[in-house]
């Protein structure tokens, strides 16, 4: 391993960390009923994903990863935004968030 | 080549003239579609007797025949190359002239018969599209665009004979023209497949070449592709056994008839012979099997037209047996008494049929000789003029068919016995054929009128111009085979016209006075069939229908023209039908296509019952399984499976060799 990053945290420690949260991203959306909990896994999982692209940028001294995590985040934010007015108009029509209960495309 | 003479114009005014009347016919006002009807073979006509008036009157013709015009290469495959080339000799001419001129005035006499039809803009348009494909298929330099031509006139014939499509029978007319044209096809493309694969050419030059570097060469392959080619021809030309579309094809309108089913098109199979000669040269056999088909359809026919009692039906079976007699011409080698006997057919049986259009237009669709009978009064231009065909189709001297007749039937009688056996045949269908002729004649134009002629009327102009023009033809036609020589008549004229293409080959054992002898005996034989015509069928005479009592076989097999259609009906097309409805239909198209499609559906219908349950609607289980999904992939891509399964083998080795 190289001298010069041995003294800082190991790049698998940042890498663990990132599956880590993904995992927990993903258990989070498959068993929580509340829609805006699965969405927050979802915002999870895409920041599990920015970590490791962070990582490799540091890694190999490279700026490409670091310019994908605000590609990632400008989608997140837009997603986020359009997502949550959905999700509004979707209590409005229904007056319930539990997934199960939403699997019908008509009311 | 040399000289240019724009050969391209004439296929290329048909073409125009179909597509301007096919497209916009419909929009456009009578008097155009007319004047582009008429202007179309009128410019075709103008380019081939702008060449003609520079060859006629001179023989040996001269250099600039024959032509060769190229206008591009259209297939390169190895060693054969076929090029979009027309050729101009004093054959391809001599039909030029008659293609586009008797083709003209049909058109003409077509601007009176169809005046009233609502499809006016329609029947030009088809009429002008035949005028193309059959000037590429005279024009063509080799056999492939022949055969573009000749698939072109079928397609042409088709459309109409089936031009009242309305009516069933019209319809299937022109399905059974267009069948039975399909088998001939088929020779001739056999045909043409063998010459490549034999002498690596399909130009008709190229292959004489090669022909004639071996002069030894006979029978064997040449005699199978000119036999293929004559199975081409008969189907085209209405030989035996492929002769029974043309009496059908008299559904079509009368100029149709006249132009396609009497005067150009049914005769293109005489032409291919003719354009083919080198290879029937070659082989004896095939020239004989023409010989014979074409002498046994003369007689065969010609009987069949004494027992009809509808005028196209008798002059349709007169066609078959004159096609027959160009047949039995090119049987005996005798290419230019073809070629000659064609012209002067072309001339007076087109008149014959304008004439008997004319007579029908007059009897607003009467087609029963039955119920004509003393026309001549009230229709004398048409009785005129169907006098003069009669008498040219009989062989009366000096009318056009005594010559081309003659010609041939001299031919038949210095070619030894079996060619004295065509004569005879000959002479009888002679005889035959006078007597049919006259007994139209007799039935239609003398006696008393059997129907209603109080509202007869001439027909116009537009349709009487062509009528004379052809009798004049039909009179003097024949005068192209005869010029004075050394003080004695020579009737070689339009012989020695097409030596350069057929070659000089002059039959031993011919002389003046042999000629004249058999001339004699033909005419004694018309004489012979005018006067029994006249006895039996002028007026209350009980000949026929006692002929017809003493012998009722003999009439009805006649009259219902041997049972041919029959025959082939219960041989061929019942047969046909029965493989089609038992086996093509339940098995083939119900087993086989059937089940698969049915083992398709099938298996679609159940993958989706099981599939279904997939499908629940449950956000949370469709994200479980993107993630098993994913998480199977990544498996598959991070796993080590060579590694495992070399660690699993020498695992289980080590078990085995313990």
């Amino acid at each position: 391993m190289n001298a010069f990053i041995a003294q800082e945290v190991p790049l698998s420690w940042y890498l663990i960390l990132s599956a880590v949260l993904f995992v927990l991203g993903i258990i989070g959306f498959l068993f929580k009923r509340n829609l805006i909990t699965t969405f927050m896994s979802i915002e999870l999982m895409l920041n599990a994903v920015n970590l490791s692209f962070v990582t490799f940028a540091q890694q190999w001294h490279t700026v490409k990863g670091q310019i994908f995590v605000f590609f990632v985040m400008v989608v997140a934010a837009a997603e986020a935004a359009v997502g949550l007015a959905i999700i509004i108009a979707l209590f409005r029509a229904r007056s319930t968030l539990a997934v199960d209960r939403i699997d019908l495309m008509k009311l | 080549m040399n000289a240019h003479l724009h050969l391209w114009l004439i296929p290329l005014a048909p073409f125009a003239g179909f597509l301007l009347n096919g497209i916009l016919g419909r929009r456009m006002p009578k008097w155009a579609v007319t004047t582009v009807a008429l202007l179309a073979p009128l410019v075709a006509f103008g380019v081939v007797a702008n060449v003609a008036l520079g060859v006629f009157g001179f023989i040996p013709a001269p250099s600039f025949l024959p032509c060769v015009e190229t206008f591009g290469n259209w297939i390169n495959i190895a060693a054969l190359h076929v090029d979009f080339s027309f050729v101009l000799d004093q054959l391809s001419l001599v039909m030029l002239l008659v293609v586009t001129g008797v083709g003209f005035l049909i058109h003409v006499y077509s601007v009176g018969y169809m005046s009233d039809d609502e499809g006016y803009a329609r029947y030009f348009s088809f009429l002008n599209l035949f005028l193309f494909f059959m000037s590429v298929l005279v024009l063509a330099d080799n056999a492939l665009l022949m055969f573009i031509g000749w698939e072109g006139v079928g397609l042409a014939s088709y459309l109409l004979i089936g031009f009242y499509f309305q009516k069933k029978s019209a319809a299937d007319a022109g399905k059974k023209a267009f069948i039975v044209n399909r088998i001939g096809d088929v020779g001739f493309l056999i045909a043409m497949f063998l010459l490549v694969a034999n002498f690596d050419t399909l130009t008709f030059t190229e292959i004489a070449t090669k022909l004639g570097q071996d002069p030894g060469w006979t029978g064997g392959v040449v005699t199978v592709i000119a036999l293929c080619l004559m199975l081409g021809a008969a189907g085209k030309s209405a030989q035996l056994p492929l002769y029974i579309w043309l009496p059908d094809a008299m559904e079509g309108p009368t100029p149709v008839s006249a132009l396609i089913h009497a005067a150009t098109m049914v005769t293109a199979g005489v032409y291919m012979i003719a354009r083919m000669h080198v290879l029937f040269n070659h082989s004896p056999f095939a020239l004989g099997v023409v010989a014979v088909v074409g002498a046994a359809t003369a007689l065969f026919a010609a009987t069949i037209g004494m027992a009809q009692n509808d005028i196209k039906r008798v002059l349709a079976y007169s066609t078959i047996s004159q096609l027959g007699y160009m047949f039995m011409a090119c049987g005996v080698a005798a290419y230019s008494a073809a070629i000659f006997h064609l012209v002067t057919h072309a001339f007076f049986k087109a008149l014959l049929f304008l004439a008997a259009g004319a007579v029908i237009h007059s009897l607003n669709g009467e087609q029963d000789l039955r119920r004509m009978g003393g026309l001549w009064k009230k229709l004398p231009v048409t009785f005129a003029v169907t006098t003069v065909g009669v008498l040219a189709i009989a062989g009366f001297f000096p009318f056009a068919g005594f010559f081309s007749k003659d010609a041939i039937l001299y031919a038949a009688f210095l070619q030894g016995p079996s060619g004295r056996a065509l004569w005879l045949v000959g002479v009888v269908t002679a005889l035959v054929t006078s007597f049919y002729m006259f007994r139209l004649w007799t039935m239609a134009f003398l006696g008393q009128p059997r129907g209603e002629l109080a509202q007869l009327h001439e027909s116009p102009w537009s349709m009487r111009g062509p009528l004379l023009i052809l009798a004049l033809l039909s009179l003097g036609g024949g005068w192209l085979g005869v010029y004075r020589s050394a003080g004695w008549i020579n009737m070689e004229r339009f012989t020695s016209f097409l030596t350069p293409v057929f070659g000089g080959r002059t039959a031993a054992g011919g002389s003046a006075r042999l000629e004249l002898a058999l001339s004699a005996v033909a005419m004694g034989v018309a004489l012979l069939g005018w006067f029994a015509a006249y006895r039996f069928y002028r007026e209350k005479s009980t000949v026929p229908a006692r002929l017809v009592e003493a012998y009722p076989a003999s009439y009805k097999i006649l009259a219902n023209k041997y049972y041919v259609d029959e025959i082939y009906g219960a041989a061929v097309v019942k047969p046909l039908l029965g493989v089609s409805r038992y086996f093509l239909e339940w098995v083939v198209e119900i087993g086989v296509l059937g089940g698969i499609a049915w083992m398709l559906a099938g298996g679609a219908k159940f993958a989706g019952a099981i599939m279904q349950y997939w499908q629940t609607g449950n956000l949370r289980s469709y994200a479980a399984w993107l993630a098993a999904g994913a998480a199977a992939v990544l498996l598959f891509l991070l796993v080590p499976w060579t590694t495992v399964l070399a660690y699993l083998a020498a695992f289980h080795l080590g078990l085995a060799g313990h």
